[in-house]
């Protein structure tokens, strides 16, 4: 177990290096830069090169690339130049960083919640009017752009019928910093009126964003419920007298959980796209939006961060759902 | 992994509940009485569509930061509310010495920083040095300093700054190395406002570092300490938004309301959504589409005067059949300016005949806009023998201007109008920041659209960034026979001293440069807006997009 954890670790810092430098040289390689993003209509040639000289952006690719690497060995990401000037771009995805993972852990607690258990009615109740109107549900999840979805939500519930707020995470009632987990915060500094101003304010966007996941776990746990119902142990169990609820967890769902969990793990990755477009939407101030402003401003050392970051972090939930398979499924670690 | 393997979520509140008896909340409770009345909000909340960078407004250099620095700190200048006009604000007059070279500042008295410290000559020549001291990364980083006053201490030659002398407690003299019509006007631009020396000093303010491909900034730029109604209370990152509250210590009337809030919203449609829904009492740029249905909708639509040019720049050195005056005259008969105005630009926009608004002294209100005439176009390109010369003409994407709204429909009615002309035109297209504002300023269009927008009312500001540097301009008129004609006009209009004699000066060079010159094509004039729910009142809109927020109220 742990020589296949080490190894993949190996194999994950090798690929967070490959796309380093491809984040790099394509970042490069874009028209425009962060200089003209700054200097507007007032550049002139000289500005232009001044400011070209102190950023080190007038230096050959790879010279640049290899500061950026030695200053990466030491901790350095550079420091941003659009969405908090002067501030270190690993802090800036830091601080960006609880509002996306709230937002995605909200769609995801909602995704989960709610399609597994309906996954298993459906199985149990195969082809019933229940059963179809769920599956044409998920298909519509599926069908439906997260972000059309996620304005068709602000629009109606928010901008004409005000029962939501249109954009933010919060209200502005001064609540203290903590973690910067808004939900979290509000707990720790009983300023629950904090919490309830951020939960309100999670709701939009973390329905929108969880309709994609839902889908696909729900069908998933169906199909899987319906393979496993059919098996042999399942009949053994049920012929030896077990309750139905312990045919349920030690048999059924156990087994049948399996495909769930990598779905799970794998939706959890595309969330972060999901989160982007909704963060967008929302006004949502977590990597998404900052990913957007970075972009439009060509703030390199924000876009390098949080692109590998979001790399880094997909890349740990993959050996996460590997480890947890050899967890439930004893099979996998003598492979 | 039944649902038992959710334990660790539930302990991990659980934990932090119980944590809540270490985390102390540091919330003041509620806000101040002062500012609001019973039928009024004590908060003003604006809808800003990005954030402020930092609050040492020397080293900004955008009108988002800008917005929020303006409300905590003032210069010695003014703008006088709803003009470009200079206004009397911490010195209450200024007087040149007769060759203009030198400024005595009688100061406002009694006035003091939101820290305490008293605000005197000695406060004025502090501030005036540190800009001028500016060392290593802090010279790029106080972009205006270099762009209004040529240079840092280290190059004393060429810089319009030259020293700074407290005569007596309310006196300060300040001397120039060249007269020019910028100075003092300049002095009231945001960048150059009076900063406490106290925090200035206790906040490492120069502290400037150049650290990767960016700055590092001291702590002094996330507190700033000055001279206005309003005072930094808090920049919350995390929540997007900007806390200002009202500053005791300012020397005029007290702010209307007691808190001034910026949301940051980066998204148009959102802010709009934001204002129709009551969460934010305006914001900036609506979209001219937009301006009739939030009107409809009960809100106010703040038309500012026009202080901005968009014009058709033309390169003589990509294309030297440009070079040619008639072919330019050709381009400027072809383009149907009227058309393009009624049907793109908001109401109150109008077609250009010079290359400044109608506002800044120095305008010709002689000079009447090219016709529209694209029987003498056409013969005009016959006469200089260039019927169908291929014109590459550049427009930007993903971008939206105060003077040009929607740049690609723009082009598109031009390259139409110049085609019936004779010209065959090449259409290029570039991102604004993805190569276009590049392109143009590294010659690469043969003709692009671009504008500006006014600092303060002097015509140095529109004709000199122009022209006035000879060897560097984005109209290359280096390779044109008038250039450096041109070029020494506008340096000597500029340093004349009389106002009279040089809004003279400026209006003769306007006529030159309509008449016999064209070294671009000036297109029109747009009036920016800002809106407000309809229970706002006493915002008052800045041709130079500088509005202040202290006198304005919300109805409840």
């Amino acid at each position: 177990m742990a020589r296949f954890i080490i190894r993949r670790i190996l194999q994950m810092v090798g690929v967070v290096f490959i796309l380093s430098l491809l984040v790099f040289l394509w970042l490069r390689s874009l028209p425009g830069g962060t200089v003209s993003a700054i200097l507007g209509e007032r550049a002139t040639p000289a500005t232009r090169a001044a400011l070209s000289q102190a950023f080190g952006l007038d230096q050959p690719v790879w010279v640049q690339y290899l500061k950026f690497l030695q200053r990466a060995a030491q901790g350095e990401f550079g420091v941003s130049t659009g969405v908090l000037p002067g501030t270190d771009a690993f802090d800036v995805f830091l601080s960006r960083l609880p509002a996306t993972v709230e937002l995605s852990v909200a769609a995801l607690v909602i995704a989960v919640v709610l399609a597994i258990p309906l996954g298993y009615v459906s199985a149990k109740r195969a082809n019933s009017p229940l059963d179809s109107g769920l599956v044409i549900v998920s298909l519509i999840g599926v069908a439906v752009p997260v972000f059309f979805l996620a304005f068709l939500l602000k629009y109606q519930l928010s901008v004409e019928h005000h029962l939501f707020p249109v954009s933010g995470r919060q209200d502005n009632l001064g609540c203290t910093r903590v973690t910067n987990f808004f939900v979290l915060d509000g707990l720790l500094t009983r300023e629950l009126d904090c919490s309830a101003s951020a939960l309100k304010h999670l709701v939009l966007p973390s329905v929108a964003l969880a309709t994609i996941p839902f889908a696909v776990i729900y069908r998933i746990t169906r199909a899987s419920v319906l393979e496993v119902l059919g098996e042999d142990y399942v009949r053994t169990a049920e012929s030896k007298g077990l309750t139905a609820r312990v045919v349920r967890g030690r048999h059924v769902m156990r087994n049948a959980l399996l495909p769930v969990v990598t779905t799970i793990g794998l939706q959890t990755g595309g969330l972060l796209a999901g989160a982007v477009l909704t963060e967008r939407v929302f006004g949502f101030g977590g990597i998404g939006d900052a990913l957007a402003v970075a972009f439009e401003r060509r703030d390199y050392a924000v876009l390098q961060v949080l692109i590998l970051a979001a790399a880094g972090i997909y890349v740990i939930i993959n050996l996460l759902v590997d480890i947890s398979y050899a967890v439930i499924d004893p099979r996998v670690r003598t492979r | 992994m039944t649902l038992k393997r959710t334990a660790p979520l539930v302990l991990l509140t659980v934990a932090a509940m119980s944590m809540t008896a270490c985390a102390q909340s540091e919330r003041d409770s509620g806000g101040t009485g002062s500012g609001g009345t019973s039928s009024t909000k004590d908060t003003f909340t604006f809808g800003a569509a990005g954030a402020p960078k930092l609050f040492d407004p020397l080293y900004a250099t955008d009108g988002e930061t800008f917005r929020v620095t303006r409300q905590i700190h003032s210069g010695l200048l003014g703008v006088k509310p709803g003009t470009a006009d200079i206004q009397p604000e911490l010195a209450e007059s200024w007087t040149p010495s007769d060759d203009g070279l030198s400024w005595t500042f009688k100061l406002r008295q009694g006035v003091k920083f939101s820290d305490g410290t008293p605000f005197n000559a000695e406060a004025v020549c502090y501030n005036m040095q540190r800009m001028f001291e500016q060392k290593g990364a802090g010279q790029q980083a106080a972009e205006y300093w270099t762009y209004f006053f040529g240079s840092f201490s280290d190059k004393p030659a060429d810089s319009l700054y030259k020293s700074c002398e407290a005569k007596d407690e309310n006196t300060a003299v300040i001397d120039i190395t060249r007269s020019t019509s910028s100075f003092p006007t300049i002095l009231s631009l945001d960048s150059f406002s009076m900063q406490s020396p106290t925090a200035l000093k206790a906040g490492d303010a120069n502290n400037v570092q150049a650290q990767g491909e960016g700055f590092t900034y001291p702590a002094y730029s996330k507190a700033p300490v000055g001279i206005g109604p309003y005072k930094l209370d808090k920049y919350d990152e995390a929540n997007k938004t900007v806390t200002l509250v009202a500053n005791d210590a300012y020397y005029g009337d007290k702010p209307k309301t007691a808190k001034l809030v910026f949301k940051i919203i980066p998204d148009e449609s959102t802010r709009r959504q934001e204002l129709q829904a009551g969460s934010i009492d305006g914001y900036d740029l609506p979209n001219p589409v937009d301006w009739k249905g939030l009107e409809d909708a009960g809100n106010k639509v703040l038309v500012r005067p026009a202080f901005n040019i968009l014009y058709m720049g033309l390169n003589p050195e990509k294309n030297p059949k440009l070079k040619d005056l008639r072919v330019r005259q050709a381009i400027a008969y072809a383009l149907n300016r009227d058309q393009m105005v009624k049907t793109q630009l908001p109401e109150g926009a109008t077609v250009a005949s010079q290359f400044m608004p109608e506002t800044v002294s120095g305008y010709n209100k002689d000079l009447k806009p090219y016709p529209y005439d694209p029987a003498k176009a056409k013969s005009l390109l016959a006469a200089a023998g260039a019927t169908g010369m291929t014109l590459q003409f550049a427009f930007p994407t993903e971008v939206s201007r105060p003077y040009m709204p929607d740049p690609q429909k723009i082009h598109a009615a031009f390259v139409k109008d110049l085609e019936a002309a004779g010209f065959k035109v090449d259409v290029v297209s570039k991102p604004w920041n993805g190569g276009y504002l590049d392109g143009v300023s590294n010659g690469q269009f043969d003709a692009w659209l671009l504008g500006w927008t006014g600092d303060y009312n002097a015509a140095d500001n529109f004709l000199g960034t122009f022209f006035s540097n000879l060897e560097q301009n984005d109209f290359h008129t280096k390779v044109l026979p008038f250039g450096k004609t041109l070029s020494e006009d506008l340096k000597k209009a500029d340093a004349i001293v009389d106002e009279g004699q040089r809004d003279a000066a400026y209006q003769k060079i306007n006529q030159q440069i309509a008449e016999e010159y064209l070294p671009g094509v000036p297109i029109s004039h747009s009036p920016p807006a800002l809106v407000i729910s309809g229970k706002v009142t006493g915002l008052v809109a800045s041709p130079l997009t500088a509005e202040t927020f202290d006198g304005v109220s919300v109805g409840k």
